[in-house]
């Protein structure tokens, strides 16, 4: 096994409203090692943004962190002072956010841009030196370096995402968090910035954590994945282990539900009910309204998430078995 | 309400649909029109400001309402009537403040405070009048121009800055010295000035919004006239920023109101404009504060109304706008 | 009782003949340079586009964004006039119809025989109108039915869309429903009038993986019962796969493959179809996808030149593409129809 960058234990982050506490991020707990891409998986709301910006402590006024650490070596992010923790990011850990591509300012050109961000957490550079990595950068990510004299509305979307990207690489960092990097691309762009992203991944050696809602995407890029449910992780195991042996129903019902081009056309198979409302989730295990497996044990107490061996983790009273493929 | 009751009308399959039970659709509509205005309610509520102007524009109902009522109990008409009244007991008018006479009386010797009290129902109702002209000027013409566009709402919108640009105050002056001006008439020239000038443009606007929406092409699919798309779709969603800008009509209305009459530009005999307009024609504006009550009365009742009725539309707007609601 | 339904649909409906039938539609919206200037240049968002659906039968559209899938769909219920070509459908009687430039009465009539779905179940619903008015509106505009019997069909539509019980969910209004479930009502307001044909323009994209499958189903299933046809667009060729009989693959407004959904899934022959099924990534990592590199973005069919449309980026193009108009869709064999002049016919 190779060594571990970050260990997540038992993160729990509350949005403080008018309502009451959005539980986003209910008692979380992972680890990632070096040169992993891990998939973060789950539906809209259930807390995979929220996982990330806590991690880099990127958080909203009336987020409150209710507990957990994140270890990065021995390094606890949650304690360092903020301006520690602001040589982190980027350095250490940089995050490619929603929709990032169009957070770009349409009056600087791209590289000025990537150059600005290089300054600011490497210091003053000379212009030369500087353009010379936003070449290398560009060429890492597959961008003509010639083209980092345009303006962003002169790119693509496709081109702009690798430019966010290619922002994001700046600094070298040791993991790169990218939180839906193509969900507004098609198809075939989609495909070529995924690839561009693995390839990087690869030849740098950095660790990924990749977000989405899309078990397909999840699927094509991270070797391990994690299942999100309500704010809570679920399911975690290798990607291949997770297709051939889901344990948590959830995720069963997850890549029931999802359609495939390849392969027999199966009958898919819908999950019923609707997300829970994290103010008021239900009791015991979250899922337990949709679940078809739930007992009163799983209304009545709230189940461990625990290893299966072969390091696959699941929160499940009932795990699947052999028989319930 | 059973499986017999269908009809061949309504298409393939209704009689697989009987037995629903389904309650009377306008005790619904009601309940649910109860329900937004508390939903609407509960957030104005909490708007100090506008509560402020609410409970202000309340007192005022209640002097409006007051008056009738002391004229038939305890005010003597020959007295106490705010147009023809006198009180002879009193030698030299205008008399300060007494017992008999609260805010005393006027050069003519009426009572002041029943000026006020009579003025209000009149305030009121030429703000109401006036803002209910600019709302139904303001939506339909904002819709139809925002509707059609092209041609229609070019020559609509050039119209529209036409009145914006006339600068409306001294346009009612010149009018008032051309045509004697009755309450009424001003309630109507001001809602068309404001409908059709600052509020149809901002209601266009709106409407340009809501016109891209996909539940227009809905309705269009589903066979509506472009009657139906304008009055059922688009203007129900622009009604509560109509409303909005109905509280800022009422302020201009009562103002210009006040305006005019000091001017002695209106044929009416009795408002809050006039009773100042009285004070100054017989010189006792110049004098300062020794006649106090002939001027301060009816102007503190104008800036306190037109305030109420801005502060309420402030907080309306937060009620309309959910953006700008703090959390 | 459902098939009482369908006995119904079936009398209607003449099933060898053709339910709709488009030839030569084309669409193109004037760019204008200034305020005052004339539209010098077009967008030729919808191509000179050929297909027929038959009763039953769903055809899909897929293709990347701006290739004028939306554009397709709302010529086809028109809410846009076509430019040129003509938009056949079967009335009631049997009989085909050119619908393409209905007004008036005509176009009222039609619109009792189609219907859509739209993408944004957030957008698509009146916020100030309950879901009864909503669902009920193609009758109450249309003068079907008294008000009680309008109800009944509404709560009965609801319950069958999976709303139930239909009280609780008549006199709500949009915004206290879930993104499922309004799209659920937007299904229900589609079906009511009973149409033959119904556009459903990315009904479940918007929609959350949980809760898309369900959606699918319902349409489907619903489709089945009340006998109608979809129009189904999508950007997604696996939902397309689960959705129709057909797949039409788009390609700056034109239509450059068309054949039956598993014969297209399984044999694309068109480069660009073979590169957007190679590009769709597969649920499952033990399946291993091809990789074909084709050049560029899409653009704009902003007057395009009189060459395949696809030339710029089609990774086996030569000079005979360059020299030659757009290919013509043609069938390649077994109603597989390609437009490419580098994909011989089969057998030949
Ligand atoms: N600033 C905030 N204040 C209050 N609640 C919030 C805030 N940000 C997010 N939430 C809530 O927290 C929950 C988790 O949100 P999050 O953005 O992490 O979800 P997500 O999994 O990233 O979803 P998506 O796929 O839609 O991006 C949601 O229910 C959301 O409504
Ligand atoms: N009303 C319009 N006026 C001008 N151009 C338009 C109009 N509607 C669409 N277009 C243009 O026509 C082309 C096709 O658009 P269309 O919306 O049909 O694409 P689409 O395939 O539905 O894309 P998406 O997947 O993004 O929905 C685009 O280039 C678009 O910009
Ligand atoms: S016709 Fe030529 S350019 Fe067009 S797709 Fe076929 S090979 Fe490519
Ligand atoms: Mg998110
Ligand atoms: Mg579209």
């Amino acid at each position: 096994m190779s060594k571990l960058l970050l260990q997540v234990e038992n993160l729990t982050m509350h949005y403080g409203t008018r309502g009451g506490d959005v539980r986003a991020v209910d008692n979380v707990s992972f680890t990632l090692a070096e040169g992993d891409s891990l998939g973060l998986v789950g539906e809209s709301g259930c807390g995979k943004t929220s996982i990330a910006k806590t991690l880099l402590r990127l958080l909203p006024d009336n987020a409150k962190i209710i507990g957990g650490h994140v270890w990065m070596g021995d390094t606890d992010l949650l304690a360092l002072p903020e301006n520690e923790m602001r040589k982190f990011r980027w350095s250490r850990i940089s995050m490619i956010f929603q929709a990032a591509m169009n957070s770009l300012n349409p009056v600087y050109t791209v590289g000025e841009q990537i150059i600005e961000a290089l300054e600011l957490h490497m210091g003053v550079m000379d212009n030369t030196q500087a353009r010379a990595r936003v070449a290398e950068l560009f060429d890492l990510v597959g961008l003509d370096p010639t083209f980092m004299d345009r303006y962003p509305h002169e790119f693509s979307g496709g081109m702009r995402q690798r430019a966010v990207i290619a922002m994001t690489l700046s600094c070298n960092p040791d993991l790169i968090i990218a939180d839906e990097p193509t969900t507004a691309l098609d198809v075939i762009v989609q495909d070529r910035v995924l690839r561009k992203l693995e390839e990087v991944q690869a030849k740098l050696g950095m660790s990924m954590i990749y977000i989405s809602h899309d078990i397909a995407v999840i699927a094509e890029v991270s070797n391990r994945i994690g299942v999100m449910y309500a704010g809570q992780l679920v399911e975690l195991a290798d990607s291949v282990e997770i297709f051939e042996r889901p344990l948590h129903p959830y995720t069963f019902a997850l890549m029931k539900s999802f359609p495939s081009i390849k392969g027999q056309r199966q009958i898919l198979q819908p999950l019923e009910g609707e997300p829970p409302n994290l103010i008021t989730p239900p009791s015991g295990c979250r899922f337990h309204p949709r679940c078809p497996r739930a007992t009163q044990i799983c209304v009545d107490e709230v189940p461990e998430f625990k290893d299966y061996g072969n390091s696959h983790f699941a929160a499940c009273f009932h795990p699947l078995e052999e028989g319930d493929y | 309400m059973s499986v017999e009751q269908t009809d061949q009308n309504v298409g393939v399959g209704a009689e697989t649909y009987g037995g629903v039970r389904t309650e009377q659709l306008w005790r619904v509509r009601l309940k649910l029109l109860w329900n937004s205005l508390r939903s609407s309610w509960a957030i104005f509520s909490e708007n100090p400001i506008g509560m402020i102007g609410l409970v202000i524009i309340f007192i005022f109902g209640l002097m409006a309402l007051s008056h009738p009522i002391l004229m038939a109990t305890v005010w003597d008409a020959a007295t106490y009537d705010p147009i023809v009244g006198f009180d002879y007991t009193i030698d030299s008018h205008p008399s300060a403040p007494s017992a008999a006479h609260l805010l005393g009386t006027d050069p003519i010797g009426r009572d002041v405070l029943s000026q006020l009290l009579y003025s209000t129902s009149s305030e009121f109702g030429l703000g109401i009048v006036a803002a209910l002209v600019t709302v139904t000027i303001g939506t339909s013409i904002g819709a139809v121009a925002a509707f059609y566009g092209g041609v229609i709402d070019s020559v609509l919108m050039r119209l529209a800055d036409l009145v914006i640009m006339i600068p409306s105050l001294p346009l009612l002056i010149v009018l008032g010295a051309f045509f004697e001006l009755n309450l009424l008439m001003l309630a109507f020239v001001i809602g068309i000035l404001s409908g059709f000038g600052g509020v149809t443009v901002i209601i266009k606007s709106q409407a340009l919004t809501i016109k891209v929406k996909p539940f227009i092409e809905a309705a269009r699919v589903a066979g509506g006239s472009d009657f139906h798309i304008i009055f059922t779709h688009i203007v129900p969603n622009l009604l509560p920023l109509a409303f909005l800008y109905m509280m800022f009509t009422v302020t201009t209305a009562i103002f210009s109101e006040a305006v005019l009459s000091f001017f002695g530009l209106m044929n009416i005999r009795m408002s809050w404009g006039i009773m100042i307009n009285l004070a100054q024609s017989e010189g006792y504006l110049l004098r300062g504060f020794e006649f106090w009550w002939l001027l301060f009365p009816a102007s503190i009742a104008i800036t306190l109304l037109c305030a109420a009725f801005y502060l309420v539309g402030r907080a309306l707007d937060e009620v309309v706008n959910p953006r700008l609601r703090k959390r | 009782m459902a098939e009482a339904i369908q006995q119904d649909v079936k009398a209607r409906v003449h099933r060898d003949k053709p339910l709709v039938e488009v030839s030569g539609l084309k669409k193109y919206f004037p760019v204008s340079s200034g305020i005052f200037s004339r539209a010098s240049s077009f967008v030729h968002a919808v191509d000179d586009l050929n297909f027929t659906i038959m009763p039953g039968q769903s055809l899909g559209l897929v293709g990347e964004s701006g290739c004028g899938k939306t554009t397709t769909g709302k010529l086809l219920v028109r809410l846009h006039e076509p430019t040129a070509g003509s938009i056949l459908m079967q009335t009631e009687d049997g009989d085909m119809e050119d619908i393409a430039h209905h007004k008036g009465t005509a176009l009222r009539q039609f619109r009792r025989r189609t219907q859509m779905i739209f993408q944004d179940p957030y957008e698509s619903l009146n916020p100030r109108r309950t879901i009864f008015d909503t669902v009920a509106e193609p009758l109450t505009v249309q003068g079907i039915g008294t008000l009680t019997e309008r109800q009944e069909r509404v709560a009965a539509l609801l319950n069958e869309c999976g709303l139930t019980p239909p009280e609780q969910f008549m006199y709500r209004f949009p915004h206290e429903l879930s993104g499922g479930q309004r799209q659920r009502v937007a299904i229900a307001r589609a079906l009511i009038i009973d149409p033959m044909f119904i556009v459903a323009d990315e009904p479940t994209s918007m929609l959350d993986v949980s809760i898309r499958i369900g959606v699918m189903q319902l349409m489907s299933n619903l489709a089945e019962r009340f006998g109608v046809s979809y129009l189904y667009i999508t950007h997604d060729l696996a939902v397309a796969r689960y959705m129709t009989d057909q797949i039409g693959v788009m390609y700056l407004g034109k239509m450059v493959e068309r054949a039956d959904t598993e014969e297209l899934l399984s044999n694309p022959l068109h480069p660009y179809t073979q590169a957007l099924l190679a590009a769709t990534p597969v649920p499952d990592p033990r399946l291993s996808r091809d990789f074909i590199n084709i050049k560029g973005g899409i653009s704009k069919p902003v007057d395009p030149p009189p060459r395949c449309r696809f030339y710029a980026r089609c990774p086996i193009a030569d000079e005979f593409c360059r020299d030659n108009p757009h290919p013509p869709l043609e069938d390649k064999g077994g109603g597989h129809y390609v437009a490419c002049y580098k994909v011989g016919v089969a057998g030949a």
